[in-house]
């Protein structure tokens, strides 16, 4: 697999694109275990990404990304704000420099991705949380080189399996045991992201 | 939903412009950050206080920034923290070089925004110490209890402390020692809206209330059948004391607080029983808040906070602003 600067650039784009689409839905499973704003604040933080890359241009990937996380930082709030801005910003460093990236240079950027995501919200794997789909994703990349398209579907049978889950991590934990039998949103609105790139990269090869 | 609001966006922005329209002596804004700080920030000499969170918790924290209590209040969108851009902003705008306290209560979010932005003060050469709160019970892991009415306790305690002239290690050692004496907890009867949403953020039926909730319109920890003001008060008093160490004779300060559409005369009929309840078992209240100190935007019913006060914190409670 092989991403262009152009496929990057649409990655943030599409990923704005899915969340104005599922705002509804991203902020009912929130409604259900949080405070029912998760769908309104991420299409406020990737609109904002949007009106930014969108007519930019960037020295490499790396620059583009880390403008993509300084926006998502300064702009959203909430825990979402600094986890998805954190793990770009750690995939932006590991994309430095770069106006392509390869199989093992994507992998390394989720990778640094979700090391970042880990150390900011302290959440392991099974919580409940975004990481319930970043890391089986990571897993995947790092055994078997990245693959846009299975990566999206990873993501999405991990975001289902998070309904059976009890949440130990952010709002959805105060609930116990009340928090099984819903999709926790933030694994939701990271199945989005993925199923972003599978669309782009499909496009892009085409 | 029905709310009088001109709009999902603006509301946010049109709180802090109302306020300090109406409050110009006291209170400034900086421009395009939601932060609200003291007229005459920053205060030489002071360690400087702030606070914030997601707004609908009004008048936290807000209404706590003035002389004797915070120097800035940082306002996030509904129910969610603000960035790291908007607390810098409000740190740079109140330190005097004396050193800033940040008054955080215990959300993922708003930790997280806090510290990133406690980093970003430090690279600036600007002293920076955290306090964080979680004072809620209904959790049962303290690591994870969240931060609800007992915070504005601290804002009221440090406040005081730091207008003392104290230092920033002092001011920080006082906030630790209300945020580590403090207890809270909830009940509500009905539920609340983020306009973001739209929609309330559980329902209950006539005959039934959520006990153990939080300050977020959060569905609480049990769901029960309504029962009377005392058995209620009964309950939360309970389960706060349970998690203190408080003996005949102890002294403490007991906050009856609103979440937001109560009616007073309710939060009174509660105050009254919560009080019963305390002297029955020789606990001494020092002072007694009632009303709306932290809300849930028009969520109905209260909370029972509990501070369990020493010489020091007594002294600084009861010279102190409210």
């Amino acid at each position: 697999m092989e991403l262009s600067a152009a496929v990057m650039k649409q990655w943030a784009l599409r990923i704005n694109a899915k969340m104005q689409e599922h705002k509804d839905k991203l902020s009912e499973l929130d409604q259900a275990i949080g405070d029912g704003d998760h769908g309104h604040n991420m299409a406020r933080g990737f609109q904002e990404v949007a009106n930014k890359v969108e007519d930019a241009s960037y020295d490499d990937i790396g620059a583009m990304y880390k403008d993509v996380a300084s926006t998502l930082i300064s702009k959203v709030g909430g825990a979402s704000g600094p986890l998805y801005g954190t793990a770009f910003l750690k995939a932006a460093n590991a994309w430095k420099g770069r106006d392509v990236l390869d199989s093992a240079v994507f992998t390394e950027g989720i990778e640094a991705a979700v090391g970042g995501i880990e150390t900011r919200g302290k959440a392991s794997l099974g919580d409940k949380t975004m990481l319930d789909v970043w890391i089986p994703v990571r897993d995947e990349m790092k055994e078997h080189g990245a693959d846009a398209e299975k990566a999206a579907k990873t993501a999405e049978k991990e975001a289902e399996a998070t309904i059976d889950r009890v949440a130990k991590k952010g709002r959805a934990s105060y609930l116990g045991e009340r928090s099984k039998g819903h999709m926790d949103p933030g694994a939701f609105s990271s199945q989005l992201v993925f199923e972003a790139l599978a669309e782009v990269y499909k496009e892009g090869a085409s | 939903m029905k709310k009088l609001i001109n709009g999902v966006d603006q509301i946010v922005s049109e709180m802090v412009e109302g306020l300090v329209a109406a409050h110009p002596d006291k209170l400034r804004a900086i421009e395009n950050t939601n932060v609200i700080v003291r007229a005459d920030a920053p205060v030489q000499g002071k360690v400087a206080l702030i606070s914030g969170g997601g707004s609908g918790h009004e008048p936290a924290h807000a209404g706590y920034v003035g002389e004797g209590l915070l120097d800035a209040a940082v306002s996030g969108e509904v129910f969610t923290s603000p960035t790291p851009d908007q607390v810098l902003e409000a740190i740079k705008a109140v330190d005097s070089g004396s050193g800033v306290l940040l008054i955080v209560k215990n959300y993922s979010g708003d930790v997280m925004n806090f510290d990133m932005a406690a980093d970003l003060a430090e690279a600036e050469d600007i002293t920076v110490k955290q306090v964080v709160i979680r004072d809620d019970v209904a959790i049962s892991n303290p690591e994870d209890r969240r931060g609800v009415a007992g915070t504005t306790l601290v804002h009221m305690i440090a406040g005081a402390a730091a207008a003392e002239g104290k230092s920033l290690d002092e001011v920080e050692t006082i906030a630790q020692g209300v945020a580590d004496n403090v207890r809270s907890m909830g009940v509500s009867l009905s539920p609340c809206t983020v306009p973001a949403s739209g929609k309330p953020g559980f329902t209950l039926d006539e005959n039934e209330m959520e006990i153990g909730t939080g300050i977020h319109g959060e569905q609480g920890v049990e769901r029960r059948e309504l029962m009377q003001a005392d058995a209620v008060t009964e309950e939360l008093v309970q389960h706060v004391l349970d998690d203190m160490h408080l003996n005949d004779g102890s002294e403490v300060a007991l906050m009856i607080n609103g979440q937001g559409a109560t009616p007073l005369m309710e939060l009174y009929i509660v105050a009254r029983k919560a009080m019963h309840l305390l002297k029955d078992r020789g606990i001494h209240v020092k002072k007694t808040f009632v009303g709306e100190y932290m809300t849930s935007l028009e969520m109905t019913g209260c909370s029972v906070t509990i501070l369990n006060l020493d010489e020091e914190r007594k002294r600084l409670l009861l010279s102190g602003r409210e």
